[in-house]
């Protein structure tokens, strides 16, 4: 008898499961531990690798069993902030405002540019996906009322509902925490799904997928939606953080640094998203501390990594415990 | 919008684009054949200036400059492909473009490193420094011009070499089905080096020949090698032809849309909006361009490859 596919697959999932829990219980402790050093240093930093773990894992979500690899997720991110600037600028200061703009924001630019981008495969679905996102690039540059080139700073955080729940760094940091482990536990749902294995079927062999009925395009097309969506509670959270918003959010470069932290913590996992955001944020603040020539480590190291660490460190980990990873 | 500054953006537009058909000859061929993202094919640009700055300033003389630089860039190139690339064939897109982003972030810090931060320029050469009388009031530089013969004869030798010779034969195969090829016999990672070493060198021939009318700068390659990719996706991955006719589309489009977009805007709009939406619109209009290439014909307008 052949074992079932989701038999096969449970001890590997629980071991995610377990290192997923292992991460956020160390990040929900940061706060703990540094109150008494009173290193806000740290606090924002942790604070800021949360934020791009969320784009990271909605990247991961449609670049691991979408095999959508998208190379403007920057935009996505980059619309949310745009939004939160946008109405602060208008005096419009709370999040139960800001935060559905955002989201709808970003959702509403994934369906758009999804319908045309989802008509390529391959290479040309990444190009593609860079040409939507350099357009959202030029017309927030455009935008001389909101900054243009230069972007604009945002006076305050967000309110919520009228309270000022995310005035702290403190209380960012954990508002911040809350939403990555929501779009973490979301996208595992989302996986786990029948959704997600119709995605993951079509990554495999999408004819097959459609004479079996399913309308692939709809499937895919609706996770690059929530992925869309995701990275735009990102951009909120990081016009908040960073009280700024600017064109550079959305630059391809910024969309290529997501693609290395999935990479480095290893495609579809979700939890390796997160580990590896954490890394490239760190190893850059490191590395960046340590010399202004960071960039010639930096590179090489990246080559070092696609090499000899396939699979990214989550493959690495899971080579080295002696499992396989599939 | 008058005639004469039409004709010199047109010709402006055909510098532009015969710059990026060199620059998109060597990508489309390498991806084409090997299948292989190279993200640092623009640093190769940055590099050949750069490249052409020192040896200028050892030799003092253009010409020397050109083969020197173009020397020490396929040199280096192969390098590269004996150090890196070769090991990235066989993995997939994703893991390509990450490691040859890790060529890049190296190496835009390297050229910091050696030569500075501080933008370089390279003199024009003095017989060709001037400008000519295009049409009576019609100035034009003679170095552009120069450009534009350079690359157009490139391109004529190309179409030559790729269609006409053995070579070129065995290159438009592996563009169609590589295992094929290399199924009959044929050494394609051999056919692939010649072709790399090839598309190297076409790389840092337009950084050297940009580099008198441009600031040679660490990052330069970043922003064409964008425009490169947006080339030989519309082209069409592996086809030449396809690379050069949308080099020159994309040039033509660039350049006339950031000269005319607020002109033409104001025709039906009022001139302050017109004034702020237009260079918003001329900066997009090549990726709207792509967008609307890839949603009629997603693998662009010459596809090389029988498979969609």
């Amino acid at each position: 008898m052949t074992p079932l596919p989701a038999a096969a697959r449970a001890p590997r999932l629980s071991t995610a499961d377990a290192i997923a829990l292992a991460i956020f219980a160390i990040l929900a402790v940061i706060p703990l531990v540094t109150r008494f050093g009173a290193e806000s240093y740290l606090l924002s930093l942790v604070t800021r690798i949360m934020i791009f773990a969320i784009a990271a894992v909605s990247l991961d979500f449609i670049v691991g069993y979408g095999a959508l690899v998208s190379f403007g997720h920057a935009a996505f991110v980059g619309l949310g902030a745009y939004a939160v600037g946008i109405l602060a600028f208008h005096g419009l200061n709370d999040a139960t405002l800001a935060l559905p703009a955002a989201i709808l924001l970003s959702a509403l630019f994934a369906f758009v540019t999804g319908i045309v981008c989802q008509r390529t495969k391959g290479v040309y679905f990444i190009m593609i996906t860079l040409a939507f996102s350099q357009m959202a690039f030029f017309i927030a540059s455009s935008l001389s009322l909101y900054g243009g080139d230069d972007g604009m700073t945002i006076r305050a955080r967000n309110t919520v509902a009228g309270f000022d729940l995310m005035g702290s760094d403190g209380a960012l940091y954990y508002v911040v925490f809350l939403f990555l482990a929501g779009a973490y536990l979301l996208c595992r749902a989302f996986v786990a799904s029948r959704f997600g294995r119709v995605l993951r079927g079509a990554r495999q062999n999408p004819a097959r997928m459609a004479t079996m009925g399913y309308e692939v395009f709809r499937y895919q097309l609706a996770a690059y939606v929530i992925s869309g969506a995701l990275a735009g509670v990102a951009g909120f959270l990081l016009a908040n953080a960073t009280a700024f918003v600017s064109p550079a959010y959305m630059a391809w470069q910024r969309s290529g640094e997501l693609i290395i932290m999935v990479m480095l913590g290893g495609i579809g996992t979700l939890y390796g998203a997160i580990v590896g955001t954490a890394t490239f944020l760190l190893t850059e603040e490191w590395l960046s501390g340590l010399t202004e020539q960071w960039k010639m480590i930096f590179g090489p190291f990246l080559i070092l990594v696609v090499l000899f660490a396939r699979g990214g460190l989550a493959g690495l980990t899971a080579r080295l415990l002696g499992r396989r990873h599939d | 919008m008058s005639t004469s500054l039409l004709i010199v953006q047109t010709l402006n537009g055909l510098q532009l684009g015969v710059l990026l058909f060199l620059i998109s000859a060597g990508l489309t061929l390498v991806f084409g054949v090997m299948d292989f993202i190279n993200l640092a094919h623009g640093v190769q640009y940055m590099l050949g200036a750069y490249l052409s700055v020192m040896f200028y300033a050892m030799t003092g003389s253009f010409l020397a400059a050109l083969a020197l630089a173009l020397l020490a860039a396929l040199a280096f190139g192969l390098l590269l492909e004996f150090a890196v690339f070769r090991h990235l064939y066989e993995r997939d897109h994703l893991e390509q473009v990450i490691a040859t982003l890790g060529v890049i972030l190296f190496l835009n810090q390297g050229v910091k490193f050696v030569w500075g931060p501080a933008p370089l320029s390279l003199p024009i050469p003095e017989a060709l420094s001037g400008t000519i009388v295009l049409m009576p009031g019609i100035l034009y530089p003679v170095w552009r011009l120069v450009i534009i013969g350079s690359g157009l004869i490139v391109a004529l030798l190309l179409y030559f070499l790729v269609s006409r010779t053995r070579v070129g034969m065995l290159v438009r195969a592996g563009a169609t089905n590589a295992p094929m090829v290399s199924a009959l016999g044929v050494d394609i990672r051999r056919l692939f080096m010649v072709v790399f070493g090839f598309g190297t060198m076409l790389a840092a021939f337009a950084g050297i020949m940009i580099a008198p009318i441009l600031s040679v700068e660490p990052g330069m390659g970043d922003t064409i090698l964008i425009l490169a990719f947006v080339v030989i996706v519309i082209g069409g991955i592996g086809s030449i032809r396809g690379a050069f006719l949308a080099a020159l589309l994309i040039g033509l489009v660039d350049t006339l849309g950031r000269s005319f977009a607020v002109d033409i805007l104001r025709l039906f709009m009022a001139p302050s909006p017109a004034r702020t939406v237009g260079p918003a619109i001329a900066s997009m209009l090549i990726y709207l361009l792509m967008a609307a290439v890839l949603y009629f014909r997603p693998t662009g307008l010459f596809p090389a490859k029988g498979r969609s």
